[in-house]
């Protein structure tokens, strides 16, 4: 949604004009690096003090942007000198633009913290980066139900299931479509974590199950008031929606706002007994960076346990760091919703990619669901 | 023979390297922002969609053996015409437009007429107020909206007091909430044009129009509007257009059943990564806004010809 700013687009269109004029120059002999670094991450998505404390530390000065969805930053990496020296894309988008020739293979010799990582962690991540070459994980999340609980007891007659049949049963769905029902505007989030509800493989690409995923939320679909990926934190907290399907840390955000407003709601997250998506948003460098070895010093300064504990802490994700639990604050690594137990851990699924065609599929059906047009 | 005013000051102009110079302006600007970028976005349309950065095969190769090969496809274009989705969305698109503009013209037409009429010492406060929401940036001003038309917004709070209503109306993420925006953000390109075509109405007109005995409505039927009629047209294609290919509106307070161009697009460019479609889409969108004009333009262009007198002038007349 964000304008882009005049002088960053004059200068990109002079660099198309001059760029050929140019190319001795840009050569890749490493240069001393401007004492500069461009960084692209999540709106809401980092510790207030990490940034600074970085800066004080290495003298570095940090340009922080941010972006709202996965899309708007792989567009900008497609195409091309983004000016951006670290990013963090979701894992299930990184593969295609590992693929696609976006980022530079990370200097392992430079990150020994590295080792602070969690193993499991790092070879879920190697079924989108093939040997870890090119990404490092920030925080990760599941993707499930958050609800109102007082809204949802009232219509429902006592503690709802921590169960996909919340959502995807009818008769729940028609009682709870007057408080009000969101879903991620993200197929490839909402179809998986269906498929799971429904007992079928998230990852299938088989048509006759994404053909009964799609059945399962038409009969839903008059009780949904609207489908949006970022529009439901400030809904749930307010109690203008009393059901939302999507991820941890918004809902968890909702709740704690929840307890601060006019009105107190208060808010509930589950993981479905069932089973649900995990997915890792991740660092990486993009390969026309042009402060990678300041880059590399931001990635490790990130993997000390202290620094990564304190950024979840303030914004309520788990990450994958294994020496940091310890100092992540109690209330949070004891959260089933942020921390799941061993048990529910192992019901947790990723995100694998799928090729272009099956997703324009999925997306072509995802916007006549929503649009409440027969497919 | 006596020259008109008008033509000793285009005398000068007559040089043809006078008026190749001060042409050279316009049309530069016209090749580098409108030209060039929709030869771009029509070359893309062309391309194959790829993995790679940009995500999109280059149209000319150039080969050692076979030397320059051109490598282009209508498939994108074909697409549109097979998949019913996107007529569909222009339909949305086309009626979201037309009614926006019904909208406008009926609230901007009383609005700019009692700024014209109003006495002087008052115009420039009211043009102010009407020009006044401009200095806010527009994004804010949609996203506000969402405030006052949330369940528990101001308007609902307000039905919700007076007994209208026994519970709040869903409001927002409706195509009803996108009207609003919609009207409420362009009423402005609406009110000016026609502002400007009543600034120059003079009223006396009227006048004598009753004392031959027209009625008030006749005589706004057939003195008024036809004069007006140049402010109407502008203003509604100032409206139409853009509202053809809105994006941020629907996408902030539209609803699942909200069917638009502009969110079609958006998805093809951002959510299928199919650069090529999205510009195929956007190709056909300003061949569709951009033909109505073109062919009047050429229209007068013919009928100034046949008349023997250049087409400026011809239009100029009326």
């Amino acid at each position: 949604m964000s304008r882009r700013r005049w002088p960053d687009a004059v200068a990109r269109l002079l660099g198309c004009l001059l760029a050929p004029a140019l190319l001795v120059s840009a050569s890749p002999v490493v240069a001393a690096e401007e004492p500069v670094l461009n960084i692209l991450n999540w709106s809401d998505y980092i510790a207030p003090g990490t940034i600074p404390a970085f800066e004080a530390e290495t003298g570095i000065r940090v340009r922080y942007d941010v972006f709202d969805a996965n899309e708007v930053l792989e567009a900008k990496l497609l195409a091309g000198r983004s000016g951006y020296d670290i990013v963090v894309p979701s894992a299930h988008f990184v593969a295609r633009q590992i693929a696609a020739g976006v980022f530079q293979p990370l200097d392992r010799a430079r990150l020994p913290g590295l080792a602070n990582l969690d193993p499991e962690v790092m070879r879920t991540l190697a079924a989108y980066d093939p040997g870890n070459a090119h990404v490092v994980p920030w925080l990760w999340g599941t993707t499930g139900l958050g609800y109102n609980v007082a809204a949802v007891e009232e219509r429902l007659g006592g503690t709802p299931p921590a169960s996909w049949q919340l959502l995807l049963d009818p008769a729940n769905a028609a009682r709870l479509a007057d408080c009000g029902i969101a879903l991620l505007d993200a197929p490839m989030e909402v179809i998986p974590s269906v498929l799971i509800g429904l007992g079928l493989p998230p990852n299938s690409e088989d048509p006759a199950h994404l053909d009964r995923a799609f059945a399962a939320l038409e009969a839903i679909r008059p009780h949904i008031r609207y489908f949006h990926s970022g529009q439901y934190i400030n809904d749930l907290a307010n109690g203008e929606i009393c059901l939302a399907l999507g991820y941890s840390g918004d809902i968890l955000m909702a709740r704690a706002r929840a307890e601060e407003a006019a009105v107190v709601q208060t808010l509930r997250y589950v993981i479905p007994q069932e089973g649900a998506l995990v997915w890792f948003d991740v660092l990486a460098i993009p390969k026309d960076a042009r402060q990678p070895g300041n880059a590399h010093r931001f990635i490790e300064f990130i993997l000390r346990p202290e620094v990564i504990a304190e950024v979840s802490n303030a914004v309520r994700y788990a990450n994958a760091n294994l020496k940091a639990t310890a100092l992540v604050d109690e209330a949070i690594r004891m959260d089933p919703g942020i921390y799941p137990d061993a048990a529910l851990r192992a019901r947790l699924v990723a995100n694998l990619p799928h090729g272009p065609k099956f997703e324009r599929r999925i997306n072509r059906a995802w916007s006549r669901l929503k649009a409440g047009r027969a497919r | 023979m006596a020259t008109s005013p008008a033509e000793r000051t285009l005398r000068p102009l007559r040089s043809r390297r006078g008026l190749a110079w001060l042409l050279a302006a316009p049309l530069a600007w016209l090749v580098v922002f409108l030209a060039l970028p929709v030869a771009i976005v029509f070359s893309i349309s062309l391309a194959q969609q790829t993995l790679a950065m940009p995500p999109y095969t280059p149209i000319l190769v150039w080969d050692a053996v076979e030397g320059l090969r051109v490598d282009v496809t209508l498939e994108h274009y074909a697409f549109l015409i097979e998949d019913p989705f996107y007529l569909e969305a222009l339909l949305g698109s086309l009626g979201m437009a037309a009614s926006t503009t019904l909208i406008c013209l009926l609230i901007a037409f009383p609005m700019a007429h009692a700024m014209a009429t109003a006495p002087a010492r008052w115009r420039a406060a009211m043009l102010l107020a009407v020009i006044l929401p401009f200095w806010t940036s527009f994004l804010l001003r949609v996203y506000a909206w969402t405030g006052l038309l949330a369940g528990r917004g101001p308007i609902n709070q307000m039905l919700l007091a007076l007994g209208l209503i026994d519970s709040p109306l869903p409001l927002m993420n409706s195509n009803l909430a996108v009207q609003i925006g919609l009207v409420y953000a362009y009423l402005p390109f609406m009110v000016l044009p026609l502002y400007a075509a009543l600034d120059r109405f003079d009223g006396s007109l009227l006048e004598a129009a009753a004392d031959l005995g027209a009625t008030p409505w006749t005589a706004f039927r057939t003195v008024t509007l036809p004069l007006v009629w140049p402010g109407v047209l502008a203003g509604s294609a100032l409206v139409f257009i853009p509202v053809t290919g809105e994006f941020v509106i629907p996408d902030l307070l539209g609803g699942a059943d909200t069917l638009m161009l502009g969110k079609v697009l958006w998805e093809e460019f951002f959510a299928n990564r199919a650069w090529p479609q999205a510009a195929a889409v956007a190709v056909c969108m300003l061949l569709l806004v951009a033909l109505p004009g073109l062919l009047r333009a050429a229209w007068e262009f013919v009928r100034g010809q046949r008349q023997g007198v250049p087409a400026v002038a011809a239009r100029g007349g009326h």
